[in-house]
């Protein structure tokens, strides 16, 4: 086979890799805004916010400690101990649902009824706040986050394509990974969604509000409820991105990406993330790898907004989003 | 109707009526301007049919909804099964035991009329988030009684054929139903019904009007319901409220409030459809 075309399937795998990645973030923005209406700009910054909180709490970080030397002219950074990965990411889970409780209390609970785009603008603010939150809660450093995840060149696919074409494939071991744990999140969240007591009041709340209070659901626990389940697939996603380029203020930035792959798989799509992230992640990587060098590179950047944009004209729902019927 | 007590009352058909499940208590509700309610009082016995009628406007649904807690009212107390209720959010007003339909009907659209019948259920279902992921046999278990319990329900209100049809593709009588089978799976000891029979055919209202009565017999529900229709109201009635322009100008059996000269006069200075 001629080298080009491997060339072009290891990225194709990359790619895939990649998207995983994308579906995860896209994932927390859909069950948000199925179950509330509310298009959650700030799902990046919480997938940041959980990994520097996560980081934080394995090192035994103090948190705040810039304010409180401030304030008492002391010098703690640490408190000297290191806690277990699996147990941090429970007390992380466990800073989540805090934060999911204090978003609805704080905020969302006194916007009930608004406009779409007041609530947008609402995520908006949270975005922004979460952010300088965690920069003064954990500082603003580059942080390396290490949950014992194996990294680096997968050995036997190396070895098993070597074989088989002569070239062999670089997949990140993360890689896989990520895209294992990603597939178990999903088929935990549908079953959870589609056969459990919750799922069934979640499904409920978000066709119907009158509805759904009519057969005794207390909306604020629904919607605590909904932010904890996406605060721990942001979780997840930092996690992912944090072990494989660190943990920094650009991570919420990437996961802007999760509206292109948005408007690919529609808005209310759970299958639609995931093959949306997937097409984003594999069409960038390919068209950089086979046109970008002609034009400039860096291709990334836009194409998966182009993509978007293209997509839009054709199929403004989505691939799987809801046909949009006017009713008059 | 005989002699009425605190204890309750024998009906004209021969049922016996028990005392307060409900009692509402110079209830008055305005919005902004608008005063939708004016110092109503009257009560709801266990096991009777108590209608709701007026014109238009005249405050009905609003009534309606301060009962289940969608309202709550400037003045007056509502008192349940002998208790003055504190200030409540609908949901929790729902696990008390008080389940309703809408005027303009509230389905999940998106679900099927299974899951529909099946989210009637959730008060009755116990099993917390973490038992369900750590403990899936009584989850299970639950979920399968809850089940069949629904499945009863289904065939009781005849609606087996289409268990499985999304509800949005159901024609509007249908949807009635379904809203009905609904609140009945939550076996509400109060079933409130805002027009069940609005926007039917007289096949319909037949159907629905035999349902009603067949819950209220069967389950022993007490039912409070408003309808529009006075022939419909005159024959599933146990007991009658009139009410214009928010406050109530009548309240007996069907009979006594026929004769009455202020329903009349408000029946007659008021179209309708
Ligand atoms: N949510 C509301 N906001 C403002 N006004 C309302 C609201 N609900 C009812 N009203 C007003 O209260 C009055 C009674 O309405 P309603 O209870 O719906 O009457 P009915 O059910 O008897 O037709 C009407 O004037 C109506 O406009
Ligand atoms: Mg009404």
């Amino acid at each position: 086979m001629p080298e080009q075309v491997l060339w072009g399937m290891e990225v194709f795998l990359n790619g895939l890799m990649a998207g995983v990645l994308y579906a995860l973030v896209a994932l927390g923005f859909v069950l948000i805004f199925k179950a509330s209406g509310i298009f959650n700009f700030s799902q990046g910054v919480m997938a940041l916010f959980a990994a520097l909180t996560l980081v934080g709490i394995m090192e035994g970080q103090v948190p705040f400690s810039h304010l409180i030397n401030a304030a008492l002219g002391t010098d703690v950074h640490h408190f000297g101990w290191h806690v277990p990965a699996f147990a941090a990411i429970l007390l992380t889970m466990g800073v989540m649902v805090l934060l999911a409780w204090a978003v609805n209390q704080f905020i969302f609970r006194h916007l009930v009824g608004q406009e779409p785009i007041i609530l947008f603008m609402a995520t908006i603010g949270l975005a922004y706040f979460l952010e300088g939150f965690g920069d003064i809660m954990w500082g603003s450093d580059i942080k390396k986050l290490d949950v014992g995840l194996p990294q680096g060149i997968n050995g036997m696919i190396d070895e098993v394509t070597y074989n088989i074409f002569g070239y062999g494939f670089f997949i990140d071991n993360l890689d896989i990974w990520a895209t294992v744990i990603a597939a178990l999140l999903v088929i935990v969240l549908t079953i959870y969604s589609q056969y459990s007591k919750q799922g069934r009041a979640l499904r409920a709340v978000a066709d119907d509000h009158q509805a759904a209070l009519s057969v005794g659901i207390s909306l604020k626990f629904i919607w605590v409820l909904v932010w904890s389940i996406a605060g721990f697939v942001a979780l997840v996603a930092g996690i992912m991105w944090g072990t494989k380029s660190g943990v920094q203020f650009s991570l919420s930035l990437i996961a802007l990406k999760a509206l292109p792959v948005l408007m690919l798989g529609g808005f209310t799509s759970i299958p639609g993330a995931i093959v949306g992230g997937l097409i984003i992640g594999v069409g960038e990587k390919l068209f950089e790898f086979l046109v970008g060098s002609m034009i400039g590179g860096a291709t990334e950047n836009w194409f998966a907004y182009v993509l978007a944009l293209i997509f839009l004209v054709f199929r403004p729902q989505g691939l799987f989003g809801e046909k949009i019927i006017e009713r008059v | 109707m005989n002699q009425m007590t605190e204890e309750g009352y024998v009906t004209e058909d021969g049922r016996t009526i028990g005392g307060k499940l409900m009692e509402m208590k110079h209830i008055s509700l305005r919005f902004g301007g608008v005063k939708a309610i004016t110092d109503i009082s009257f009560d709801i016995r266990e096991g009777e049919i108590r209608a709701i009628i007026g014109p238009n406007g005249a405050g009905k649904s609003s009534m309606l909804n301060v009962v289940s807690g969608f309202y709550v009212p400037q003045e007056g107390e509502v008192w349940f099964r002998g208790e003055k209720r504190p200030q409540m959010r609908p949901y929790e007003v729902a696990r008390q035991g008080i389940a309703r339909t809408f005027q303009n009907i509230a389905l999940f659209e998106g679900m099927s009329v299974l899951d529909n019948v099946m989210t009637g259920r959730l008060t009755h279902m116990q099993t917390g988030i973490a038992a369900q992921a750590l403990w899936k046999g009584k989850a299970e278990r639950e979920e399968v009684e809850n089940r069949e319990f629904v499945e009863k329900i289904i065939d009781f209100l005849e609606i087996q054929a289409i268990r499985k049809t999304p509800v949005a593709n159901l024609p509007y009588g249908m949807k009635k139903r379904v809203e009905l089978a609904r609140a009945l799976a939550a076996e509400p000891k109060l079933l409130l019904l805002d027009e069940p029979m609005a926007g039917m055919n007289v096949e319909e209202k037949e159907d629905m009007s035999r349902f009603v009565l067949d819950v209220n017999d069967e389950f022993g529900t007490t039912i409070a319901l408003i309808e529009h229709d006075m022939g419909v109201v005159m024959d599933l009635s146990d007991r009658v409220v009139v009410m214009d322009y928010g406050k109530k100008i009548g309240d007996g059996t069907p009979d006594e409030v026929r004769n009455n000269q202020d329903v009349i006069d408000a029946y007659l200075g008021v179209s309708h459809d």
